[in-house]
């Protein structure tokens, strides 16, 4: 079987890689656990080269959506392939990297030791030292993992999911409780990684990652997917701007009637997002009302998924 | 299209996993210390008396029954214990991620625990040579090893099934509430002949007996019934090996499914 990524789905390739089939496909995937549906009906495909977002709130089904695309778990109905394979087959796991939210890795072995180990799984793995610069672990890699901090061995998993130099890479939650600076150097590590033609899979529910390495962005809640779309395209279909001003006394009433979503009231602060914040803003100043601090800002991201998520 | 599928080839990964293995034995000392340790202490306490016509005989009995205890409780640590520690700490969910093959790390944990059980050996041998003067003939030696590292498999298919049948905490309390009651009823730290009738009606039945009888007949004591004894040893391996497999099959279930 020389080549069975390809033609069997052929017909399902998208029209920019025309060639070769997607690298992950889900077709109306479900998932039950008991009597919880994880997944109702969910279908993606990612293209090679392409980094995609899986974005939503807690209990969403990002994690249950990846476990499906790396075999981790079977699809209750429906179907889940890896380079058009089973992707449970060791065929389709040998081109693939996987960082899953919570895993133990061995404690008692040094950094490089354990990349080395990991190395032996994949048929052509990069060289050790590449990986170790790939990850940011040239200072720790004599180190014991056990020694490690939590973000340096956020690294190390990352370490070990590129260590094949796989064709996909699923990241589940990469940066979960890392600080911003390491988040950051985290992402120029995922962005390096992309840049040698890999595709990739991210769940995540900071926005901003999703925003700076995506280039489709999949909302899913309540197990389905919800919206798809490139990031600012996301941004685009909820209401243009926030805003937020300070009005000691304020009450919900008080501003009935104006187009505005997502309205919180804390204290004298409210914050509210608007397709018209000239027009909100013109009433309250016609009303005499006085306020501080405005802020006026476009909507991002998170934004968007809170209104596409309802809110949640 | 050029894209070949290919798998990475199976030696290189059981080498890369004895040899962490190796490591991790090399490292954790509470693990590695208590194996070796603990089977030394005993045999001090209880493997030296006796003076006279008869003791050179005891002294050689009681040194077999503490290898035989050694290598049974390497061989339920090991595998009962560590193999909870993985499922507990998630490591099994990022192993089976990766296209390792699952014989790889399995070979690599049984050549750890056949060399640490070795090792084990070598040391009660020696304090039996310094501590109680031993002397056995070299095949007696050579006896006495092979067949307690070939007996080893039923407990490793013992310890298997412990490691899936529990979690972290619960194996190291399985393994020895497992372990002391399984070795006095066997006649392992005292003879069978002084052990309550029940025990002795029970003590046939059980794994390490067979083992025992084994062990000292490798040093001396007759044995008539080797080959009744290889047939339970090999009997009980296929029904932890089956007990194994449900455990597994009952865990992909749950975790993997």
């Amino acid at each position: 079987m020389p080549d069975s990524t390809g033609s069997s789905l052929a017909s399902t390739a998208s029209a920019e890689a025309p060639t070769a089939g997607p690298v992950v496909e889900l077709v109306d995937a479900h998932k039950k656990f008991g009597s919880v549906e994880a997944l109702r009906g969910v279908s993606l495909a990612v293209r090679p080269g392409e980094l995609v977002g899986f974005l939503g709130p807690n209990g969403a089904g990002k994690t249950t959506a990846i476990s499906l695309m790396i075999g981790l778990r079977r699809p209750t109905a429906g179907r889940a392939l890896l380079f058009g394979l089973d992707p449970a087959d060791l065929r389709a796991r040998s081109r693939t990297g996987v960082m899953l939210q919570e895993s133990g890795i061995p404690l008692t072995l040094k950094v490089r030791e354990v990349v080395d180990l990991f190395r032996t799984y994949y048929p052509k793995p990069l060289p050790t030292d590449s990986v170790v610069e790939m990850a940011g672990l040239g200072e720790f890699q004599h180190k014991l993992v056990k020694d490690l901090s939590g973000g340096q061995r956020q690294r190390v998993y990352f370490a070990l999911a590129i260590c094949g130099d796989p064709d996909a890479l699923f990241l589940d939650e990469p940066t979960v409780g890392l600080d911003t600076a390491t988040r950051r150097s985290f992402w120029d590590q995922v962005r390096g990684f992309k840049r040698r033609g890999k595709s990739i899979v991210l769940t995540t529910h900071y926005l901003d990652e999703a925003d700076a390495l995506a280039d489709r962005v999949v909302v899913i809640d309540h197990g389905l997917i919800v919206a798809e779309d490139s990031p600012e395209g996301i941004r685009r279909l909820v209401p243009g701007k926030k805003v937020a001003f300070s009005w000691p006394g304020v009450t919900a009433a008080a501003l009935a009637g104006l187009p505005l979503e997502g309205l919180v009231i804390d204290g004298p602060r409210v914050s509210f997002l608007t397709s018209d914040a000239e027009r909100v803003l013109r009433t309250l100043f016609a009303k005499g009302v006085s306020i501080t601090d405005l802020e006026v800002a476009g909507a991002g991201l998170e934004e968007a998924v809170l209104v596409l998520t309802g809110g949640r | 299209m050029a894209a070949e599928v290919r798998i990475a080839p199976l030696w290189p990964m059981v080498a890369g996993q004895t040899q962490s293995e190796f490591r991790r034995l090399l490292r954790v000392w509470e693990f590695t210390g208590f194996g070796l340790a603990f089977p030394l202490v005993l045999y001090v306490f209880i493997g030296l008396q006796g003076s006279g016509p008869g003791a050179a005989q005891y002294h050689k009995y009681a040194l077999a029954s503490m290898c035989s205890y050694a290598v049974v409780n390497i061989a339920l640590s090991t595998f009962g214990i560590t193999v909870a520690n993985e499922r507990g700490s998630r490591m099994d969910a990022l192993m089976r991620a990766t296209p390792v093959r699952p014989v790889a790390p399995l070979i690599g944990k049984t050549v750890a625990a056949v060399v640490f059980a070795l090792a084990a050996l070598l040391l009660l041998y020696a304090a039996g040579i310094l501590l109680a003067g031993i002397s056995m003939r070299p095949e007696e030696w050579f006896n006495l090893t092979w067949r307690l590292l070939l007996a080893i498999i039923p407990f490793i298919c013992m310890g298997f099934a412990i490691g899936y049948l529990s979690g972290p905490s619960g194996a190291v309390l399985a393994v020895n509430l497992i372990l002391l009651p399984m070795s006095f009823a066997s006649g392992i730290f005292f003879p069978i002949d002084g052990l309550p009738t029940f025990i002795k009606d029970i003590a046939p039945y059980l794994p390490m007996y067979h083992l025992g009888h084994l062990a000292w007949n490798a040093v001396g004591v007759p044995y008539n019934d080797i080959w009744k004894s290889v047939l339970w040893l090999a009997g009980y391996s296929v029904f932890f090996l089956a007990v194994t497999l449900w455990a597994v099959r009952r865990e992909d279930d749950r975790r993997f499914s």
